[in-house]
C-alpha cells in the first residue's frame, strides 16, 4: 500500500494530526508525506517515520491557500498515484480533501477514525453512531484529530527529501492577508497541571469565582467548554475542544460540562479526569475516570475548604 | 341679618364682569384640554369594555365611596385621600350650588341659599372644608418622610441621564395649590364674618367664625373688607388657575380616573387578547400609538404617580430596569407629545428617545430591557389604586420585540424548543412521561381509557428532575386514593402560558390548537394540574379558542378527598410553616384559601409572610424569566422572598404549591446562602408524611 | 449581492439513535430531521450581508421529510426566494447533492454560496468545497467573519486554538460557514405561517447527478464502545468532597 500522508503547519510548527497520520501510514505500507510550502524544508526533517517527503516550495504556498494547496496536491497525487491519501479532518484538510475528491474522481470518506486498506471507519452523527465503508483504492480518507497517537508517527532519522516544483497555479482566486493569534496575555491551558474545567452547569458568570478559587487552591486554572466561550465568560484562550485547544493536565476536573464530542475531543487525554454533573446519563462520566452527581454549588465549596 | 351670603360681596360691577370673563375664558380653556384628553383616546383601537355598562357604574361608584383601593393596605393614605376627595367633591358642589342659585336661579325667582338649607349647607361645607385641609396635610406630612413610593429614581438610567424635578414640581403646585385655595376660602369666611360684624348665624360657619376671632385678635378687622377683596381674588385666580391646570397636569386623573375604574376589566392580564386578523397584517405587537386600545391609552393618563405598582414590582426590587410606573409614565409623555398636549411640568427630554423622529415604542421609547424584565406577575395591576392594567401594555410591546427578534440567545433557544419539542427542556417529546416509570403502577392514558381526572402534568413537573419525584408523590397520593385520573402522555404540549407572556403569540397559537386537538382525544370530566401557569391559561384563555374545561389545582382536588374521606390522615404534622403564594394561583385566580386549609388540616402551624395571598412576592420565574439570564440582577426576588420568611423568626419548613416555586426557592435557599436554616417543601409532602 | 444559501436536514440528535434492519443506516422512520445548525449560521450571515449590501438571498434545499417548513422558515427570515431541488431520491450522498445543487446554482445569478461548514451527516465529505468543485468557483472552509468588498470578499478562517486567517476570495465562491457574526434570529412561528401562505416555492429538478459519488458504501454502522465508564462517587458534597481529596492525594496531585 502506498500511502500519502498530507501535512499540515501552521507558523512553521508541525501539526499533531501529520504524526498521527504518519504512525498509521506506516501501519499500513509506504508512508510518503506530502510537504507544501515556502522555504519549510526544515521541517521535512521532523519527519523521520517518513519513507520519503515530496517538498513542494512555492511563494504562493507560504501559507495555508485553499486554491494553491488544492493545485499542489492534486499535482503531487497525480504524480505519485498513492493508493490512500490521508489527510486531516481539520480546517486545513476540509479545504482540500473534497477539492481532491472531486477533481481526481477518487472516492472520500471523511471523520474517519482508523483505516484499512479496503475500510475505513468514521464517527458521525456527533459521535454516537460509527459508520464503517467499504473502499477500494485509489481513496481518500479524511482523519479526525487524536484517532491516533502522534508518537506513532515521530521519529529520529532524516527522510529522503524529494523536491517537486509547484505547478502553474494559473488564475489564483484566493490570497492569504495575515494570521490572526488569539488575544493573549492570559493563561496558557495548554500548559496547566491542573484545569478546573468549567460548562453551562455552572449557570452564571457569578459563579466562576468559586471556580477560580478552587482552581487556585489546586494551583491550576480554569478552562471552559464552548458555551462559556460564546457567551463570553471567559476568552477564546480558555476553551478546551475541537475549536479550542487540546490539554493534557495532570488533572482535568469538570463542573457542569455534559461531554459533547467536541469537548472531549480537546481533553480525553488527561491522566485523571474527574466529572461533576448532576445528569447521571452526561457523556462525560464515559471517559472520566471518576465522577458524580452530587450538586457542584455543594461540592465545590466543600472540597476548596478541605485542600 | 337674613341667613345668607352675598355673591360678589363689596365687589363693583367692574370687577363682576372681569371675573366672568375669565371664569368662562377658563372654563373654555379647560374644556379644550379636556377634549384634547378624549381626542388621543379616541385614536385608539377598540377595547370591547362596553359591556355591562350599569354593573360598571356601580361597581366603580362603589370603589370610589369607600377609596377601598386606596384604602388596601395603607389605611393612611386611604384616611387622606378621602378626606380631600370628599373635601374637593362637597366644595365643588357647594360652588356650584352658589353659581346655579346666583346665575340662573335667581331669574326665576328662587334662592336656595338662604334659612335653614344656608345654616346647613355652612356648616357642611366648613366640616368637609377641614377634612380637605386636614387630608392634604397628612399627604405632604407623609411626603416629608419620603416614603419609597414617592421615590422617582429611576431602575432604567443612570442618575444624572434624567431629571425628576418636574415631576416634583407638579406634585407640589398640585398639593399646595389645592391646600392654599382651602385656606383661602376659610380665610375669606373669616374676612367676611368680621367685617360684617359677627352676624349671630354665621355661627354655622364655624371655621370662619374662630378664624374671625383669630383676624379681631391680629388688630385686622378694619382693614377686614379691603383684605376680603383681595383675598378673593387670589382665591378665585388660584381655582381658576387649578381649573386650567387640570387638563395639563396629574390633577387630570380626577377626570379620568372613574372612567379608568369603571372600564377595568377583572380579567385584564389574566386573559390576553388575541391578535386581530387586520392586526397580524401589519405585525403582531404595538408599533404606533394607535395601535393601543383606548383603555390603554387612558391607562397612561390615569396614572397619579402613587408609587404602588414601583414598590411592589419583584423586577424593579432586585435591580432590574423596569419600574411599571415609569413605564406608563414614560408611554404617556410619549403620547403626550405625538398629541401635543405635553403636560405643563414634564419635560421633553426623556429616555433619550425624543431625539429621534420616528422611535419606536418598544425599543426606543420603552427599552427592550425593560420590557424583558418583566416577570407578568400582575402585582402592578393589583396594586394599582386607579385600574391601570400595566401587564396587557408590556405583553403586546413584548410581541413586538418577538417579531423583530430582539431577545436574548436563551430565550430564543427555549421557544425553538417549544417550538421544535412542545417542552422547554429540549428533551424529546417521547421522553415526557419518563418520570412515571419509577412508579409500581401504571397511570392511565386518558387518550385510551376513559378517566374523572385529566391531570395535565406541564414542563417542570414532567422534565425537571426534583419536580418529577413531586410528581410521582402526587401520582401515588391519588392512586392510593382511587381517584380515576390520567395523562396525556406524550401528546401534551408546554400549555404556552408563558410563551404568550413572552410574546410568540403564533407559538402559543400552535400550542393551543395542538393541545386542544390532544384534549379531544381524551375522555375526562375535568382537568387538575399542580402547575399555577397551566391553570391559568386552560382556564382563562384556551375558552377563547374554544376549549372549554373545568380546572382544578391539585390542592383544591386534595381537599376534597381529605373532607370525604378517601385520604386518611394518619397524623398531624408538627411544623411551624410559612406558605408561598404562587402569582398564578392566589393573584391571578383568587385561589389563597384552600392550600391554607388544606396545611390546617394537616395540623401545620402557619406563620404569615408580610407579602401574602393576593399581595404575594414573585419568586421571579414567569414571564419566561426563568429562561433569561439574571446575573446582572442586584439581588434574586426568590432570594429576598427567603429573607421575608426567615424575618418570621421559628419557621421550619417554606411550603410551595408550584413547580417553578420549588425550583427557585430551592436554589435561593442555597444561593443565598441560608442552607439547613428553612426547608422548601411541596405541599405534597406535608401531605405525604401525615398520610403515612 | 446575491447570495445562495444551501439548506440541509439532518436527523435530530436529541432522540436515541436507532439501526435499521440492515445494520447499514439508522431506523429513519422514528427519526426526526432540524436544519443542520451550522447551514442556520449561513443564511444569518447572508442575511445580515444582505441588509448590509442590498441584494437578494435565495435558500436552496434537496426535496425531503419536512423541508417545506424549513425553507418557509428561512422565507420568514428574509430570504427572496426558497427552492427546492427535486428528483434526487432516498439519501443521497454528500457528491451526489453537491452535483445536484451545482446544475440548480449554474443557471442562476449570483455572487456567493453559503452553506454551513459541516453537518452529522458527512460521511463521503462536507458539502461547501464538493459544491465549489462542481461549479468551478474558489472556495474557503472553516469561515467565521465575512466582509464583503466589492467583487471580492474578506474571509475568517478558524484554525484551532483561537487562530484565525485573513483570506480574499474573488467571487463569485462558495463559503463554508462555521459562525456567523450573529446568533441566528429566531423567527417568530407568526411570521413563518404567514411565508406558508405568501411565499412561492419554486422547484428545480436535480438534472443529471451521475459520475458524482461517493465512491464507497456502507458496510455497516454501529455504536460506538463508550470508554469503561467513570467509577462514581456517591454520598453527601461533604463525603464526596473527602473521597476526591483522598484520591488527589494518592495520585500525588496535591
Amino acid at each position: 500500500m502506498k500511502v500519502l500522508v498530507v501535512a499540515e503547519h501552521l507558523n512553521g510548527k508541525l501539526e499533531d494530526i501529520t504524526f498521527e497520520m504518519l504512525g498509521k501510514a506506516k501501519e499500513l505500507g509506504t508512508a510518503e508525506v506530502a510537504l507544501l510550502g515556502h522555504n519549510a524544508k526544515d521541517l521535512a526533517a521532523q519527519l523521520g517515520k517518513a519513507d520519503s517527503v515530496i517538498y513542494m516550495d512555492s511563494p504562493e504556498l507560504a501559507e495555508f491557500n485553499p486554491d494553491t494547496y488544492s493545485k499542489g496536491l492534486k499535482a503531487i497525487v497525480e504524480a505519485r498515484q498513492p493508493d490512500i491519501v490521508l489527510v486531516g479532518n481539520t480546517s486545513m484538510g476540509m479545504d482540500l480533501a473534497a477539492a481532491l475528491s472531486v477533481d481526481m474522481g477518487m472516492p472520500l470518506v471523511a471523520y474517519a477514525i482508523d483505516v484499512a486498506a479496503d475500510k475505513v471507519v468514521s464517527s458521525l452523527y456527533g459521535g454516537k453512531m460509527n459508520v464503517e465503508s467499504a473502499v477500494s483504492t485509489p481513496f481518500i480518507a479524511s482523519v479526525l484529530a487524536g484517532s491516533f497517537p502522534a508518537d506513532a508517527g515521530r521519529g529520529e532519522g532524516s527522510p529522503a527529501v524529494e523536491e517537486m516544483a509547484a505547478p502553474d497555479f494559473g488564475s489564483v482566486k484566493v490570497r492569504f492577508k495575515q494570521l490572526i493569534e488569539p488575544e493573549g496575555g492570559d493563561v496558557d491551558i495548554t500548559q496547566q497541571p491542573i484545569l478546573v474545567s468549567v460548562g453551562r452547569g455552572i449557570q452564571s458568570e457569578d459563579n466562576l469565582p468559586m471556580a477560580e478559587e478552587l482552581a487556585n487552591k489546586l494551583g491550576g486554572a480554569v478552562s471552559a467548554s464552548r458555551p462559556i466561550i460564546d457567551n463570553k465568560w471567559l476568552p477564546k484562550t480558555r476553551q478546551v475542544g475541537k475549536s479550542g485547544l487540546k490539554v493534557k493536565p495532570k488533572l482535568y476536573l469538570t463542573l457542569g460540562i455534559s461531554g459533547a464530542p467536541e469537548h472531549i475531543e480537546g481533553m480525553k487525554d488527561a491522566d485523571l479526569i474527574i466529572a461533576v454533573n448532576t445528569d447521571l446519563k452526561a457523556p462525560i462520566f464515559d471517559y472520566a475516570h471518576y465522577g458524580t452527581t452530587v450538586d457542584l454549588f455543594d461540592l465545590v465549596p466543600a472540597l476548596t475548604e478541605k485542600l | 341679618m337674613h341667613e345668607t351670603r352675598e355673591v360678589f360681596r363689596l365687589f363693583p360691577q367692574a370687577l363682576q364682569i372681569a371675573f366672568y370673563l375669565v371664569g368662562f375664558a377658563t372654563i373654555f380653556y379647560f374644556l379644550f384640554g379636556s377634549y384634547k384628553i378624549v381626542q388621543k383616546y379616541r385614536k385608539g383601537r377598540p377595547a370591547g369594555r362596553w359591556n355591562q355598562l350599569g354593573a360598571r357604574f356601580m361597581k366603580a361608584l362603589g370603589t370610589m365611596a369607600k377609596h377601598s383601593t386606596l384604602s388596601k393596605r395603607n389605611k393612611y393614605v386611604g384616611v387622606a385621600h378621602w378626606l380631600i376627595f370628599w373635601g374637593f367633591v362637597v366644595l365643588f358642589i357647594g360652588t356650584v350650588i352658589v353659581a346655579l342659585d346666583h346665575d340662573f336661579l335667581r331669574f326665576m325667582g328662587v334662592h336656595l341659599l338662604q334659612g335653614k338649607f344656608y345654616l346647613w349647607f355652612s356648616l357642611f361645607l366648613d366640616v368637609f372644608g377641614v377634612g380637605f385641609l386636614v387630608g392634604l396635610l397628612m399627604m405632604a406630612f407623609r411626603r416629608a418622610k419620603k416614603p419609597p413610593e414617592l421615590d422617582y429614581t429611576r431602575p432604567d438610567l443612570p442618575q444624572g441621564k434624567y431629571d425628576r424635578k418636574p415631576y416634583v414640581t407638579d406634585d407640589k403646585i398640585f398639593l399646595w395649590l389645592l391646600f392654599f385655595i382651602g385656606l383661602t376660602g376659610f380665610l375669606i369666611e373669616g374676612l367676611r364674618i368680621v367685617g360684617d360684624n359677627y352676624p349671630s348665624f354665621e355661627v354655622w360657619s364655624p371655621v370662619g367664625w374662630m378664624l374671625a376671632h383669630a383676624l379681631d385678635a391680629l388688630g385686622l378687622s378694619a382693614k377686614a373688607n379691603t383684605i376680603f377683596i383681595y383675598t378673593w381674588w387670589f382665591h378665585a385666580v388660584m381655582v381658576l388657575g387649578f381649573i386650567a391646570y387640570l387638563p395639563h397636569s396629574k390633577a387630570m386623573h380626577i377626570l379620568v380616573d372613574f372612567a379608568n375604574l369603571m372600564f377595568k376589566d377583572d380579567l385584564a392580564a389574566k386573559r390576553l387578547p388575541k391578535v386581530t386578523e387586520e392586526k397580524m397584517k401589519e405585525g403582531m405587537g404595538y408599533l404606533k400609538l394607535t395601535d393601543f386600545t383606548w383603555k390603554e391609552l387612558m391607562d397612561f393618563d390615569a396614572c397619579t404617580k402613587c408609587g404602588r405598582c414601583h414598590v411592589a414590582c419583584p423586577a424593579r426590587a432586585s435591580g432590574a430596569p423596569l419600574s411599571p410606573r415609569d413605564l406608563i409614565l414614560e408611554m404617556r409623555t410619549f403620547s403626550e407629545i405625538k398629541a401635543g398636549t405635553l403636560e405643563w411640568f414634564m419635560q421633553a427630554e426623556s429616555n433619550g428617545w425624543t431625539n429621534k423622529k420616528e422611535p419606536a415604542i418598544a425599543g426606543d421609547v420603552i427599552k427592550a430591557d425593560t420590557l424583558w424584565a418583566c416577570t407578568t406577575c400582575m402585582a402592578c395591576v393589583e396594586a394599582c389604586p386607579v385600574g391601570i392594567e400595566h401587564l396587557t401594555t408590556i405583553v403586546n410591546l413584548r410581541r413586538t420585540l418577538v417579531d423583530e427578534g430582539n431577545m436574548e440567545d436563551s430565550l430564543q433557544d427555549v421557544l425553538m424548543n417549544i417550538g421544535d419539542y412542545g417542552n422547554s427542556f429540549g428533551q424529546s417529546d417521547r421522553m415526557r412521561a419518563k418520570w412515571t416509570k419509577e412508579l409500581d403502577f401504571k397511570i392511565k392514558d386518558a387518550r385510551k381509557e376513559e378517566v374523572d381526572y385529566l391531570w395535565y402534568v406541564g414542563d417542570y413537573a414532567s422534565y425537571d428532575q426534583r419536580i418529577q419525584s413531586i410528581s410521582r408523590k402526587v401520582a401515588k397520593i391519588l392512586n392510593d386514593a382511587g381517584v380515576s385520573f390520567g395523562i396525556l402522555y406524550e401528546a401534551e404540549k408546554n400549555s404556552g402560558n408563558d410563551v404568550r407572556r413572552i410574546g410568540e403569540e403564533g407559538l402559543y397559537e400552535m400550542l393551543v390548537e395542538d393541545n386542544m386537538a390532544a384534549l379531544e382525544e381524551a375522555s375526562f370530566k375535568e382537568i387538575f394540574t399542580t402547575d399555577p401557569h397551566t391553570l391559568n391559561t386552560l382556564k382563562n384563555e384556551y375558552p377563547e379558542f374554544g376549549g372549554h374545561y373545568k380546572v382544578k389545582h391539585y390542592t383544591q382536588l386534595l381537599i376534597e378527598l381529605i373532607k370525604s374521606g378517601k385520604l386518611q390522615l394518619k397524623k398531624k404534622l408538627d411544623y411551624t410553616v410559612t406558605y408561598h403564594d404562587p402569582c398564578y394561583l392566589g393573584r391571578y385566580n383568587g385561589i389563597t384559601e384552600e392550600p391554607r386549609e388544606l396545611l390546617q388540616l394537616l395540623g401545620v402551624k402557619l406563620k404569615e409572610m408580610p407579602r401574602n395571598r393576593t399581595n404575594s412576592f414573585c419568586c421571579g420565574a414567569g414571564g419566561g424569566r426563568i429562561w433569561m439570564d439574571d446575573s446582572k440582577l442586584e439581588k434574586r426576588p426568590s432570594e429576598m422572598r427567603i429573607e421575608e420568611a426567615l424575618a418570621l423568626g421559628e419557621v421550619d419548613c417554606f411550603i410551595v404549591a408550584c413547580p417553578k416555586d420549588y425550583a427557585m426557592y430551592s436554589d435561593a435557599v442555597k444561593t443565598s446562602g441560608n442552607e439547613g436554616k428553612l426547608e422548601v417543601k411541596d405541599v405534597i409532602d406535608l401531605l405525604e408524611e401525615a398520610l403515612s | 449581492m446575491n447570495i445562495i444559501v444551501l439548506i440541509k436536514q439532518v436527523p435530530d440528535l436529541v432522540e436515541e439513535l436507532e439501526l435499521d434492519s440492515s445494520g447499514k443506516d439508522l431506523d429513519r422512520e422514528w427519526l426526526k430531521y432540524k436544519v443542520n445548525e451550522f447551514d442556520d449560521h449561513a443564511l444569518e450571515e447572508a442575511l445580515l450581508l444582505k441588509e448590509e449590501h442590498g441584494g437578494t438571498v435565495t435558500a436552496m434545499a434537496l426535496d425531503g421529510q419536512d423541508i417545506d417548513k424549513a425553507l418557509y422558515a428561512a422565507a420568514a427570515k428574509g430570504a427572496d426566494r426558497v427552492v427546492k431541488i427535486t428528483g434526487l431520491e432516498g439519501n443521497p450522498s454528500n457528491h451526489e447533492a453537491a452535483k445536484a445543487f451545482a446544475n440548480a446554482i449554474s443557471g442562476m445569478d449570483y455572487q456567493a454560496v453559503f452553506t454551513g461548514v459541516q453537518s452529522v451527516e458527512d460521511r463521503d465529505g462536507q458539502l461547501p468545497v464538493l459544491v465549489a468543485h462542481y461549479l468551478g468557483i474558489p472556495h474557503v472552509s472553516v469561515v467565521s467573519g465575512v466582509k464583503i468588498e466589492g467583487d471580492k470578499a474578506v474571509v475568517y478562517k478558524e484554525y484551532g486554538g483561537g487562530m484565525m486567517a485573513e483570506l480574499e476570495v474573488d467571487l463569485p465562491a462558495v463559503l463554508g460557514i462555521q459562525a456567523a457574526r450573529e446568533t441566528p434570529r429566531y423567527v417568530p412561528v407568526a411570521r413563518v405561517r404567514r411565508a406558508m401562505r405568501s411565499t412561492e416555492m419554486e422547484e428545480v429538478s436535480a438534472g443529471d447527478v451521475s459520475g458524482a459519488a461517493a465512491g464507497s458504501e456502507v458496510a455497516r454502522m454501529f455504536k460506538p464502545e463508550t470508554g469503561q465508564g467513570a467509577e462514581m462517587l456517591e454520598g453527601s458534597a461533604e463525603e464526596v468532597a473527602d473521597k476526591i481529596v483522598s484520591i488527589l492525594k494518592e495520585k500525588g496531585i496535591v
